[in-house]
């Protein structure tokens, strides 16, 4: 153990940091009872009367609520699973490729769109798929019919998942490409000498080498079947999608502050922080148990 | 791997590839240059969906347009303030929270609890009201503060730090010690030099955070003078609060009216300084997250 005067310069260290998380997290964490009161501006939160459960209950019955819940669990669970599989299948191609500068390149370029923010790729992304954007006008030399793809239930959805795999299947192929190199090269080696043909040193060197791996990843992603992209789905979506498109945080955006309901936004707000916590706490259990994965 | 003989099935299959990822490649630059090209182009072309991804009737208008646009620079500077006063903020707070927090708990009498902390407020959250209400009865409600100050703690790039440090070699401690020095001279003269790339890393993520954040823009700031730049370009969209009393026609017409070259035009310009500083810091951050991931 330090002597106690170096152990105070290490709180002193800390102090700061913890001062900010206090106020800007902790603290609201308290306010999360605004789920239980009706809230009034004027008397702020600890002034306004307290209802118990009448707005969790008003959750419950009111069917915007389903319909939220089932959004927000559909395009979640299409992203964790899309996330799972394009960058896997991007990084085993790449992988194949011994010409280091197309390597480079691809990777340069494919990195890029991580960095932007989806207000930007939303003005793109709404200039490719307007009615007389590229995509649609490519449809129509298939004789198809234009699409209003960002206001009809149909195609929402996958235009969500489908740009946010665009955007992060560069970055999140990291992860793979790294597994990928970890596997000792001696053992394709082996295979090699006796005469395994490409795709059989794929499906027993390869594909179990970053097993683990793929595992450790579906685990860790099952905290996030409630977070459909919040930042994403304000971006792009519009009264007409709100039935496939509204999910959990731009409701709670949406009828709490836009619309000032803070009760019953805060209650489902709440519902959904319990529910993460319980699948985040899980998905660490589930990932130290099989992946001996500990974040500290 | 090894090297193949030169059989022409297995160059054929390298061939596949190669141009497999070049279209990979070519399909994450396109939409990026299809906008590009969007601004540069003569109205006319746009609106008759003629421009794929070189400019048609190649015109300067939007950019003309761009420069008269105070409120667009006046944004600009507000995002570069906010880059550089929570980029320092952010990078401070980070090496003094991680600093400590990779010390073992054995000599550091507490660490445990404040790691604890920290990862706590990963998993949980008290939901966007009481945080709104937090920030605005502090009264940072439409100043720069309120931008810089919620986020100044970036639990994230905390920890892969941490892991970072944790991995320096404990005799380097030791013989620091030994020579007398104390925690914050260990911790600025030898942890910070030894860690340049994760510290790029991390500042990395940390400058395309600020420069890409909008949603507190939207909440926390009124007036324009303070108003980020990517919640200026999302006010071009149009707004939830304006969609209520419009019926699905007027909706659907007033998405096709948005004035397309002028927005590509603007978030062209907003993204030219990541796509300036992207091919600097690339190098590093590949190297950083792996890095910053490795567990013993």
């Amino acid at each position: 153990m330090e002597p106690k005067r170096i152990q105070l310069h290490y709180h002193l260290m800390l102090l700061p940091g913890m001062i900010v998380l206090a106020v800007f997290h902790f603290y609201p964490m308290l306010g999360a009872v605004i789920a239980f009161k009706k809230f009034l501006p004027a008397k702020g939160i600890w002034g306004s009367p307290w209802v118990g459960l009448d707005n969790i209950k008003f959750m419950f019955q009111i069917s915007d609520s389903r319909e939220i819940f089932l959004n927000t669990i559909t395009i979640a669970s299409m992203k964790i699973v899309a996330h799972l599989v394009v960058p896997l299948l991007f990084a085993l191609l790449l992988n194949e490729i011994r010409i280091r500068y197309v390597k480079r390149w691809v990777q340069t370029i494919v990195y890029l769109p991580h960095f932007m923010s989806w207000v930007v790729l939303s003005v793109i992304i709404v200039n490719m798929l307007s009615l007389r954007g590229i995509v649609n006008q490519a449809l129509g030399l298939f004789g198809i019919e234009p699409i209003l793809f960002l206001g009809s239930n149909t195609w929402f959805p996958f235009v969500l998942v489908g740009t946010d795999v665009w955007k992060e299947f560069g970055f999140k192929a990291i992860v793979y490409l790294a597994a990928l190199t970890a596997i000792n090269p001696a053992l394709y080696e082996a295979a090699a000498i006796d005469g395994a043909s490409r795709w059989q040193m794929m499906r027993h060197i390869t594909l179990p080498g970053i097993a683990t791996t793929v595992v450790l990843l579906l685990t860790l992603s099952l905290d996030n079947v409630l977070n459909a992209g919040f930042e994403q789905v304000l971006n792009l979506y519009n009264p007409l999608v709100y039935a496939s498109g509204d999910v959990i945080d731009t409701y709670v955006y949406r009828v709490g502050l836009v619309q000032s309901q803070y009760g019953i936004a805060s209650a489902v707000g709440l519902m959904k922080s319990v529910v993460g916590f319980v699948l985040i706490v899980l998905s660490y259990q589930l990932a130290a148990r099989f992946a001996n994965y500990r974040i500290f | 791997m090894v090297a193949y003989g030169k059989s022409w099935s297995a160059r054929l299959t390298d061939g596949c590839i190669v141009f497999a990822l070049l279209v990979v490649a070519a399909l994450s630059l396109f939409p990026i240059l299809n906008s590009v090209a969007i601004s540069f182009s003569e109205k006319a072309a746009v609106s008759a969906g003629r421009v794929t991804v070189l400019p048609v009737d190649f015109s300067l208008a939007n950019y003309k347009t761009l420069l008269a646009d105070k409120q667009f620079f006046t944004s600009f500077g507000v995002s570069l303030q906010r880059v550089a006063l929570g980029g320092v903020l952010q990078f401070v707070l980070t090496v003094l929270m991680a600093f400590p927090l990779s010390r073992e708990s054995k000599r550091f009498y507490g660490r445990n609890v404040y790691m604890w902390a920290v990862v706590f407020t990963m998993l949980f959250h008290g939901g966007l009201i009481p945080w709104y209400t937090t920030i605005r009865s502090l009264g940072l409600i439409d100043t720069i503060w309120a931008l810089v100050l919620p986020g100044a703690v970036p639990v994230f790039n905390v920890i892969l730090l941490v892991n970072f440090f944790r991995n320096l070699p404990k005799e380097l401690d030791e013989a620091a010690m030994m020579d007398g020095a104390g925690p914050w001279y260990t911790m600025v003269n030898i942890y910070i030099p030894l860690s340049l790339p994760a510290l790029a890393t991390v500042t990395l993520f940390s400058v395309v955070g600020h420069w890409n954040a909008f949603f507190d823009g939207l909440v926390l700031t009124h007036s324009p003078e303070h108003m980020p730049l990517q919640t200026y370009i999302n006010t071009l969209m149009v707004q939830p609060a304006q969609w209520e009393d419009m019926d699905p026609e007027t909706l659907k017409t007033l998405m096709q009216t948005s004035d397309q070259g002028l927005n590509a035009a603007k978030i062209f310009v907003s993204m030219i300084p990541i796509l300036l500083i992207y091919p600097l810091l690339q190098r590093y951050f590949i190297h950083g997250i792996v890095l910053g991931s490795v567990k013993e």
